[in-house]
């Protein structure tokens, strides 16, 4: 390290060494200088990341993405999008001279036969569920924290984009190898486009291409859509998402020397780049582990897709779950208006509820603002039981969000419970409502009681209880020994040159 | 804290290397090296391992397993110098509020405002012109990127290929004969030359060794215990695959939508709105099954067009 940061050091300060005795590096970066004048823009170096934990988790979002567009680009050089039927004669004997699509072929083939393919493909699979995962949680440590406030709302917009383009990219890519589960996912969302008044039976024929199945189910339309499109918008949005970040720079929580003016932490560099790419390959190890070790989407024990065919325990990804329990849950309604058939039992939980869900992701801090009429600018980050409210609501939605998302296994749990499905569907009619409004009211108790505790910023000591001749007790701090570590101290500017020999 | 916030700006900040920010987070520094220095090797070790596994064409699992943990014990050892063994600080740097001062806003909005009225100054029917051929370029080109995706719907979704005479077939391609199928026997059905069709899906079911009647006005389309259904549930289209023959039941497991097959299909729980609809059958002098016509309704899911 102490090269390098010397070496750094040198050429924001203008340097002194004569270019004979300078080091590589040194020479290095004046040669770029001399031709794009990086070292002006050289503080990029000294900016300062907040060390909580809670700030991995847009880290984590981000490097799933990475290791989905590596991932990726290595399966296009094997998957084929096209539904034409081939004779399978590849080494998986169940399927061995039947009759699959192009896709599904393909996935066989990179399961069973490319090298280490079946690893990658998983890896995907499973990258794809973390990266909507870690985008959810890194979400809501920003909705609870308040970090969307002005001047951040422009980028919670994005990153809401960024969520909604995810799910829709993983269910594009769930439906490409064209087995018989995620077909029948194919075949609901087209019936769902269908439900759209006025428009719908016109756009669900131009997104497939027809009527069900189509031509544009895989081959081409909405192969192109997930690895090329939706991945530029997705590249292009998180460029801006940290573009805004570095401009705005992060929140932090209070304490230990944060302000509203300044920004407490580890350089970028070197101390925040060696633990962010220590993040980055913990996440790559373990997706890659995942891949190897916890099989996911065995396309070839559901077999390829036919229309006529359908099997049991038909579930999405996990991040569209909450779609399908609240298709499962919603009555029968379907309603006629001046001759037309409006499916309501398919438009309101599929259509109208996720509209509005992201409606009110989008409109959020503008509707807090609002509420509160809070119109400053805020850096610091709140504790959520700060915000009785907004941590309320915040908790009867992850709660609305969870229910809906059991419920849709509701005929599994109908099996594993040996409970009428009636019974099993009527509990979540009601606990879908019930419990969201108690999870909610108890968390606004329980952040009012926490509230009026106050919050020691001191690093806490181990203490002696003694009893004294009496029989009565005193609490007496230990005193700082050798391997207490220097305890806490004053931030201070990241040093130019640090003197290392 | 105030007065080095200020000065960080333009002058250089030199480290002193007894600063305590500089010193490492960890207390025992040569231990921790030694720990990671072990991380790295075992690391190291793991993709070894791979290589040789992969190099054999050994297991996913056993793949997975040596560079995943070789990936992430060389990460943990990167984190763990970056967290314990490089200047534990805390850093900072200040912050300056994203606002202008009031003299860059007067001067950005009078740029954009004055300049902007020096555009539109007498001008106005240049102006309504321009947004009218903007608005008619933005119809036009939405043609080519959305129209050209897919043929008009027209009456498609209304009717199936099932028409007066249609012979049913199997997904094998075979023609279904009233012999053919055992009392409580099901069998996916399609019209002659329309076989795997999504649409014309049909479930034959011989219900019952005795006649019976789904609904009035459906007396002649059960011949000999046999009935015949869209076989496309009519909440999502999935297909109502699962037959239960003692209580009469079709089920379609996506939603768990349950019909009675002996009532006409007629919904008996989940969120299916309406019932499967029918198909009328005959029975041939050969004995072979037959369409007596097409479906009465559109089959599947509800769209705005469905009367």
């Amino acid at each position: 390290m102490s090269d390098d940061l010397a070496a750094s050091a040198d050429l924001t300060t203008g340097g002194d060494r004569t270019p004979a005795s300078a080091s590589v590096v040194d020479r290095l970066l004046g040669w770029a200088d001399d031709r794009l004048g990086i070292a002006k823009g050289s503080e990029l170096l000294d900016k300062i990341f907040p060390d909580h934990w809670s700030f991995l988790l847009g880290e984590i979002a981000l490097y799933s993405f990475v290791v989905l567009v590596l991932t990726g680009i290595y399966l296009t050089l094997y998957f084929v999008p096209s539904t034409k039927d081939v004779i399978y004669h590849g080494p998986y004997l169940p399927l061995k001279g039947k009759a699959v699509s192009e896709a599904y072929a393909s996935t066989l083939k990179i399961s069973f036969q490319v090298r280490s393919g079946l690893v990658i493909r998983q890896m995907h699979h499973w990258a794809a569920d973390v990266f909507v995962g870690s985008i959810a949680v890194h979400m809501m440590r920003i909705f609870f924290t308040g970090a969307f406030r002005k001047p951040r709302e422009i980028n919670w917009l994005v990153g809401v984009t960024l969520l909604m383009l995810a799910i829709v990219n993983g269910f594009l890519g769930y439906s490409l190898p064209y087995d018989l589960v995620s077909g029948a996912g194919l075949r609901i969302m087209y019936s769902i486009v269908l439900s759209i008044p006025l428009v719908g039976s016109y756009l669900a024929f131009f997104l497939f291409g027809g009527s069900f199945p189509g031509n544009g189910v895989i081959e081409p339309q909405m192969f192109i859509m997930h690895v090329l499109i939706l991945p530029l918008v997705i590249i292009a949005l998180i460029a801006v998402h940290l573009g805004l970040l570095v401009k705005q720079k992060h929140t932090q929580f209070p304490g230990h020397g944060a302000t509203e003016d300044n920004v407490v932490g580890s350089p970028l560099y070197p101390v925040f780049l060696a633990k962010t790419l220590g993040l980055f390959l913990i996440v790559t190890g373990i997706l890659w582990a995942l891949g190897g070790l916890v099989q996911i989407n065995p396309i070839w024990q559901f077999g390829p897709y036919r229309p006529y065919k359908v099997t049991y325990a038909v579930q999405p990804d996990w991040y569209m779950g909450w779609l399908d329990g609240a298709l499962r849950i919603m009555p029968s309604w379907e309603a006629t208006f001046l001759g037309h058939t409006i499916p309501l039992e398919v438009l309101l939980p599929a259509v109208v509820f996720p509209g509005l869900t992201f409606t009110l992701f989008y409109a959020w801090p503008f509707i807090e603002a609002k509420f509160t009429g809070d119109r400053a600018s805020h850096n610091l980050a709140d504790l959520p039981r700060h915000r009785p409210k907004r941590t309320a609501v915040g908790a009867a939605g992850v709660a609305l969000y969870f229910m809906l998302f059991a419920a849709s296994s509701t005929d599994v749990m109908a099996n594993f419970f040996k409970v009428p499905l009636n019974t099993v569907l009527w509990t979540f009619r009601i606990t879908v409502i019930a419990v969201p409004v108690a999870v909610g009211l108890l968390t606004y108790q329980i952040c009012r009681e926490l509230s009026a505790i106050p919050v020691s910023r001191e690093p806490k000591r181990p203490v002696v209880i003694l009893r004294t001749e009496e029989g009565g007790y005193v609490m007496e701090e230990t005193p700082i020994r050798p391997g207490d570590g220097p305890g806490e101290i004053a931030p201070v500017a990241v040093p130019t040159r640090v003197g290392i020999e | 804290m105030t007065e080095v916030t200020e000065t960080t700006e333009a002058t250089v900040v030199t480290g002193n290397s007894n600063d305590p920010h500089l010193q490492p987070a960890s207390v025992h520094p040569k231990r921790t090296e030694k720990v990671v220095a072990a991380f790295i090797v075992l690391a190291a070790a793991g993709f070894a391992t791979y290589g040789a596994t992969y190099w054999q064409g050994g297991s996913a699992q056993l793949q997975g397993a040596s560079l995943g943990i070789g990936l992430v014990l060389l990460g943990i050892a990167l984190a763990a110098w970056g967290k314990y063994l490089l200047p534990r600080g805390p850093f900072m740097e200040a912050r300056h509020p994203m606002r202008s001062s009031d003299e860059e806003r007067a001067r950005m909005a009078n740029a954009v405002i004055e300049r902007g009225r020096l555009v539109m100054h007498r001008r106005g029917f240049l102006g309504k012109l321009l947004a009218a051929a903007g608005a008619i370029m933005g119809i036009v080109v939405a043609f080519p990127v959305i129209r050209s995706l897919g043929p008009l719907p027209k009456k498609s979704l209304d009717s199936t290929d099932w028409l007066p005479g249609s012979y049913l077939v199997t997904a094998q391609g075979l023609r279904v004969k009233a012999s053919d199928v055992e009392v409580g026997g099901i069998v996916t059905v399609f019209p002659v030359g329309h076989v795997g069709n999504a649409m014309d899906q049909t479930v034959l079911i011989h219900a019952s060794a005795v006649p019976f009647t789904t609904m009035p006005g459906r007396e002649s389309w059960t011949p000999e215990g046999y009935v015949a259904y869209s076989k496309v549930c009519t909440h999502l289209g999935c297909p109502v695959g699962l037959y239960q023959h003692q209580t009469q039941q079709l089920l379609c497991p996506c939603h768990q939508s349950v019909f009675n097959i002996l009532d006409g299909a007629e919904p008996q729980f989940g969120p299916a709105p309406r019932p499967l609809p029918q198909l009328p059958l005959y029975i041939d002098t050969a004995g072979y099954l037959r369409s007596q016509s097409g479906y009465d309704q559109p089959v599947g899911p509800g769209f705005w067009e469905r009367s």
